[in-house]
């Protein structure tokens, strides 16, 4: 049996994201959110896992919870290599790649501290696509570009 | 593509040709906005200015623009006087006025403030300036006083001398002059060159950029030599301010050697850069600029609004 599977036992309903590029997994966690998780959502990482694909990746599985889009789109853009499976009574039932939306609403901040959508005003931040490698996000309001994802994340 | 019931919010907003089409009609304006022709192609329009920031030329050259038209305007001169003092958010207050008025003019400190505006508002609003963000309607009155001096706006040299840093005229401006084809030369003092973004992108869109840090040398070569002021508001420390500030100045005798036909434009207010005895050189052309400003929004107001119906 591989050592891998010895490492990170199957969970029985959740969600497995796997591919993480390697040392970002504690990075997910955090658009997770793991502190706003109840007891009963137990989160396995690990870390300096050996690929095939990637050379060294990271995993997250987190049990009792199944991502929703927002989240999933969050993750797509720190992780981009990152595949996602939802889990129900120990099988696989969904198996995507992350996919960034041409429109990213509601997970970054934009850079620009005098941008209209860092003020209190009714609305949610919004990115669009400027271009995609390297992925290059550009302000719905204020044009600024944005590549430094983690620093900016709402 | 008509522009009617469109927003402006940035001049990339407008292809070429619509561009070149508002220029035209502006053309036909000029004796409508010198007041020695009337027309009433905006009877029973009125056109809000919602300008939270202060604004002299900018606001009264709209509001000129709209009544020389037979429309009227409603004006907000000062936020403080708005019940935005009592907390109520921009988008609401917009959405409120876009039911009193058939267009919006916004200018507001906050860059990408006019983007918001356009989606509160069930009314076309046109962007006088978000912050250090987009300012359109300068860059077509800017375009057209190129164009009137020169009858194109392709294959001149235009010198950008100034805060190329912050100044949202010269980086709108920039992106027009390379979709028309002219040379951009830029011109900043150390500290206020033009972002590495914005000249990446300029690249990308195929425009013939350079550098001269040599202002004599560039007037020598320049069409155009578009001078900005530096905003004193930008510097933390008056003393640098002031080194930066007296770093150039655009007076008489530096014109000696410019092109006979060379145009000095201005956003203004200025503030030194651009002595007195330049004014009555045959090089001055920043009045005529703020002149056209007036049937330049008068030809995108009619075109956004469209002619008044007949019987209104």
């Amino acid at each position: 049996m591989p050592v891998r599977e010895l490492k990170i036992t199957p969970i029985k309903n959740g969600t497995v994201i796997d591919h993480i590029g390697n040392g970002l997994a504690i990075e997910v966690l955090k658009i997770i959110g793991i502190d706003r998780l109840d007891r009963d959502s137990t989160v396995s990482v690990a870390i300096h896992v050996r690929s095939n694909k990637l050379g060294w990746k990271d995993i997250v599985k987190v049990e009792n919870i199944e991502l929703g889009p927002r989240t999933v789109n969050a993750i797509a853009l720190i992780a981009p290599t990152a595949t996602i499976s939802i889990i129900r009574d120990y099988r696989v039932r969904e198996k995507r790649t992350v996919d960034l939306p041409p429109r990213i609403v509601g997970i970054l901040r934009c850079p620009n501290a005098n941008c209209v959508s860092n003020q209190p005003e009714p609305l949610e931040s919004e990115f669009e696509v400027a271009e995609r490698r390297p992925l290059l996000l550009k302000c719905a309001f204020c044009e600024r570009r944005v590549d430094d994802f983690l620093h900016h994340l709402a | 593509m008509s522009l009617h019931g469109r927003d402006l919010v940035s001049i990339r907003d407008l292809s070429r040709d619509e561009v070149l089409s508002v220029l035209d009609s502006a053309r036909k304006m000029v004796p409508l906005a010198e007041g020695s022709r009337s027309s009433d192609a905006l009877r029973g329009r009125i056109v809000a200015m919602a300008f939270f920031e202060p604004s002299t030329r900018t606001r009264l050259s709209f509001e000129s623009a709209v009544q020389r038209l037979g429309g009227r305007c409603l004006t907000i001169a000062d936020a403080g006087a708005t019940s935005m003092r009592k907390g109520e958010s921009l988008y609401d207050t917009i959405r409120m006025l876009s039911s009193y008025a058939d267009a919006i003019v916004i200018r507001h400190p906050n860059e990408g403030a006019a983007r918001l505006a356009a989606r509160a508002s069930e009314r076309p609003v046109i962007n006088a300036g978000d912050g250090a963000g987009q300012h359109p309607t300068q860059t077509l009155l800017d375009l057209a006083t190129i164009q009137e001096a020169f009858g194109t706006l392709t294959g001149l040299k235009i010198v950008l001398l100034g805060d190329l840093k912050y100044g949202r005229t010269v980086h709108s401006l920039a992106y027009a002059l390379a979709e028309f084809g002219s040379e951009v030369i830029l011109t900043a003092p150390p500290g206020l060159r033009l972002p590495e973004d914005h000249r990446e992108e300029l690249r990308r869109l195929g425009a013939r950029l350079s550098e001269q840090s040599d202002l004599r040398k560039a007037v020598r070569e320049a069409d155009v030599l578009y001078v900005t002021r530096i905003q004193k508001e930008r510097f933390s420390d008056e003393d640098e301010y002031h080194a930066v500030a007296g770093s150039y100045r655009v007076d008489a005798a530096l014109l000696e050697d410019a092109k006979p036909r060379m145009i000095v434009m201005h956003p203004l207010p200025r503030a030194g850069e651009i002595a007195p005895d330049v004014d009555g050189t045959k090089h001055a052309a920043y009045f005529r600029q703020s002149f056209l400003a007036v049937p330049v929004r008068m030809a995108l107001l009619t075109a956004i609004l469209g002619a008044a119906r007949r019987g209104n």
